[in-house]
């Protein structure tokens, strides 16, 4: 089939001060997987926000099997025959799929006709998933799954995926893919959003790469070195992360027998957790988010207390200590979520560089603020990390992602930690961001820091991780040097209980 | 079509534009309000707004901005320290009568006794008295997870019951010929909040007022609890991270309004009001959250504030004798200025865009 079902032309889009989109023009045909690649607020959001309705074009045109698609909301769109899975569920967690479908729906058939419907659906395309289950106790993977089956009850001509493995194991992915390639051979175009290159290559059979909002170029994948694709979507050649292989030196963080109840409804509890990291050392935490990574944090960085020797710093017990504590002792934290924990949305960047750095950087004299110090601290992080933003006055929401995460790892980073701890260091961050993150944390161990990442990315841990775990529903599987293991080996470590099954098509 | 449009930060011009909105559009409305009484709106919205400050009996009412405004503005920073932090103290109406309980129970203790400490030990027990009864649901709040909305307002409404079994019963005049309320304060000199410059209005409570907008600026501005108030209000979970306990978070400003608003109510019994009586309350724990949003929750800002809304209360009771409006026509009007204000304010976080309707 090689009939055109979507053409863009000249698609432009602007905001106050930037242009998302600028000019945007290519096609999709029908039973095309299509890659839309770019690094973040390189347009690709605003893109398929605009063709799924959600933004109105400020100029060009769309043309949907020859004639004329201009959705006016997201409604129009699927009525069109437009689905699309974003990167963030809207599921709610205390509701069954069932009715969580229900409540996507313009009229929902009765639940028995709906769950029987979901089970045929899933069951076509190799997506095991129980209608009465609930979504709280859904892995991240099985959550996408609600999502897919949602768009695929509808009967999509196109379907539009964000970043669809950012949360998945590579068995997932794996599933997924196969799934995908069922729904391309039955004629669905794919429009697949991503920055995971392999990804690409492996799924994808043309690519359109966007850079600072404009079509810089297509390719077909399979034919296209990962390295040229990266090169024009940063449109230069960028540094990958170098520097392992340092002696490990002595204990500097030892965590024994670290159980905890979440503080969060549906969250995971910690459970019998060991592990230690020298100074000089990287240890990578894999595992799907949602496995007690936040928990987990929260215990090292001193939101959550646990009994005094649970964590030890360099042989002291601080477990029962608070953040604040654990900060002048040298435990440094960068949690997952930027806007809202790492850093106060509304504040400044000077505000957001006291928020950890009043003890370590001195920026208190007895209790009061020394807004100066704060300031040339937030501007050292700032020039030290290439945060690209208009001063330390700018409000943190502001900020782009990359140059967000920039701060809230310089921010630790410049305070010489003797232990770092970083959760999704580079979750949602555009690739040149990524390299910058990771070169800074591969540098810190080698000046003598301990540093744990713990990241649901494969290909950042493989990157700077000397030895590697996997958490799984709270428990941490045993620990192994990186560089004897495969993807694949880490992949079921990741897995663990979840007991995945490739789909059965 | 309109449409809103998130602003990438707030707008600093809408952050002083909307209260100056908020309190014309407030003139318009209730204007159009006093018309439908069948008053001239243009004579009515003059009177409360012009009449207190440069009318005829300007000379009389012009202190009375002092003595009116320095309980709401005094009660008022304690309530916005605690709304910056996301702590809702609804209740510091309750706080104001206990407060002024406590001062006025240590003063009518030891009278006739003359003594330069007396004051100062009545204005003590006061603080101590408000923060008190502010401890009850920030106390039920840490160990149980109570909401302080309920609580504190409700215990307004226990302080008035205990109001008016003080001015009844232990509390009550042994002079007074059996009638209701306590010894007249005033007639006390040793613990008399009298004025400080006669004719001013000034009394201490004006002083504390003072010192309060002070301290809370800096606090807000220079101290790290300043800066953990505001980030616990902003995001509670970067203020856990930051290392803020919010257990001792909510005792302390719920600890700080109550006693500000018991100060309040000590100087208003010591002072003004000179006696404990049923009917001592006049809504000001209830009006200063008025003033401490109106304000901006910026200790400038609530001293503006609480000086504007003791202008319509004044300038409400002229416009109630001279042009025969109905109390609750003024109690309206205060209440427009926040209704307006919480509107006007989207706009400091939001603009408005036109969007041209396209035909599909």
């Amino acid at each position: 089939m090689t009939t055109t079902l979507l053409e863009i032309e000249g698609l432009t889009k602007g905001y106050p001060g930037v242009v998302a989109n600028d000019d945007v023009s290519f096609s999709i045909r029908e039973g095309e997987v299509h890659a839309l690649l770019g690094e973040n607020g390189a347009g690709k959001s605003t893109l398929v926000k605009m063709i799924y309705g959600l933004v109105r074009p400020d100029a060009g045109q769309m043309h949907l099997q020859g004639s004329p698609y201009r959705p006016a909301e997201p409604r129009a769109a699927r009525a069109a025959g437009v689905a699309m899975v974003f990167q963030h569920f809207s599921l709610f967690e205390a509701l069954s799929v069932a009715e969580n479908v229900a409540l996507g729906m313009e009229t929902a058939p009765p639940q028995r006709q709906l769950a029987a419907r979901i089970r045929e659906v899933s069951e076509t395309y190799g997506l095991p998933l129980d209608p009465f289950r609930t979504v709280g106790d859904l892995s991240a993977g099985e959550r996408q799954r609600v999502e897919i089956v949602r768009c695929l009850l509808q009967e999509p001509r196109l379907l539009i995926m964000d970043e669809p493995t950012s949360v998945l194991t590579p068995q997932e992915v794996d599933i997924l893919f196969q799934t995908l390639r069922k729904l391309a051979a039955e004629g669905v175009a794919i429009l697949y959003i991503s920055h995971k290159l392999d990804e690409i290559r492996a799924l994808c059979d043309h690519a359109t790469i966007l850079r600072q909002g404009r079509n810089v170029g297509t390719c077909v994948p399979r034919e296209t070195s990962a390295r040229g694709m990266a090169e024009m979507m940063v449109g230069s050649a960028f540094a990958a992360p170098e520097g392992r292989g340092r002696a490990a030196g002595e204990v500097a963080l030892d965590v024994s027998g670290l159980s905890l109840a979440s503080p969060r409804a549906f969250g995971t509890p910690l459970r019998n957790i060991h592990f230690t990291v020298r100074a000089g050392e990287i240890l990578g935490i894999g595992g799907v988010a949602g496995n007690g990574q936040d928990e987990l944090l929260a215990a090292l960085s001193g939101e959550l207390a646990s009994p005094p020797g649970a964590v030890r710093l360099a042989g002291v017990p601080v477990g029962a200590s608070g953040p604040a504590a654990r900060r002048r002792a040298g435990l440094l934290a960068a949690p997952e979520e930027r806007l809202g924990h790492a850093a106060a949305p509304d504040m400044s960047l000077t505000e957001n560089a006291l928020l950890t750095g009043a003890q370590r950087e001195g920026l208190l004299s007895r209790g009061f603020v020394r807004w100066g110090a704060a300031r040339s601290f937030a501007r050292r992080v700032i020039d030290a990390f290439d945060v690209r933003t208009p001063g330390p006055d700018t409000a943190a929401r502001a900020l782009s992602g990359g140059n967000l995460q920039k701060f809230v790892i310089g921010r630790e980073v410049l305070q010489r930690p003797t232990v770092l701890v970083a959760n999704q260091p580079t979750w949602g961050v555009d690739a040149a961001a990524a390299a910058a993150i990771r070169q800074a944390l591969l540098d810190l161990a080698a000046q003598g820091a301990a540093v744990v990442c713990i990241s649901q990315d494969l290909d950042e841990l493989m990157q700077v991780s000397d030895r590697f775990c996997a958490l799984n529903e709270g428990r941490l599987s045993d620990i192994r040097p990186a560089s004897e293991m495969s993807v694949e080996e880490i992949g079921l470590m990741m897995g663990g209980a979840h007991g995945m099954e490739v789909a059965h098509v | 079509m309109l449409r809103l449009e998130r602003r990438p930060q707030p707008s600093r011009l809408w952050t002083w534009l909307a209260p100056l909105l908020a309190v014309l559009a407030t003139m318009v409305a209730g204007g159009l309000l006093f018309a439908l009484l069948g008053k001239n709106p243009y004579e009515a919205v003059a009177t409360i707004f012009w009449e207190p400050l440069f009318g005829e009996f300007a000379s009389y009412y012009r202190p009375q901005l002092l003595v009116k405004g320095a309980p709401l503005v005094l009660i008022g920073i304690g309530l916005g320290l605690g709304f910056r932090a996301g702590i809702w103290n609804i209740g510091a109406e309750g706080q104001y009568i206990v407060g002024a309980l406590t001062g006025a129970g240590v003063g009518l203790a030891v009278y006739p006794l003359d003594a330069w400490f007396v004051f100062p030990l009545m204005v003590i027990a006061g603080a101590l008295g408000g923060w008190a009864w502010a401890m009850i649901p920030a106390l039920l709040k840490v160990r149980f997870g109570t909401n302080e909305i309920l609580v504190s307002l409700m215990l307004v409404y226990v302080a008035e019951e205990l109001l008016a079994a003080m001015a009844l019963g232990p509390m009550k005049n042994p002079e007074g010929m059996g009638f209701p309320g306590s010894r007249n304060l005033q007639q006390y000199p040793a613990a008399h909040n009298a004025e400080i410059l006669t004719g001013t209005g000034m009394h201490w409570g004006v002083v504390a007022a003072l010192i309060a907008v002070i301290f809370a600026y800096v606090l807000l501005g220079r101290h790290i609890l300043g800066y953990h108030i505001r980030l616990s209000g902003q995001a509670p979970r970067a203020a856990r991270f930051a290392g803020v306990r919010p257990a001792r978070l909510v005792l302390t400003c719920l600890g700080i309004s109550g006693a500000l608003a018991g100060l309040a109510g000590m100087f208003e019994v010591s002072g003004p009001a000179g006696q404990v009586s049923i009917d001592f309350n006049v809504g000001y724990g209830f009006t200063a959250i008025i003033v401490a949003f109106l304000g901006r929750l910026h200790p400038a800002g609530i001293a503006l504030a609480g000086l504007l809304m003791a202008l319509t209360y004044i300038g409400g009771e002229i416009a109630q004798s001279n042009l025969g409006l109905p109390a609750a026509a003024i109690q309206m009007f205060q209440g427009m200025l926040l209704f307006f204000l919480l509107a006007v304010d989207l706009f400091t976080n939001f603009r408005v865009r036109l969007r041209k309707t396209e035909v599909a």
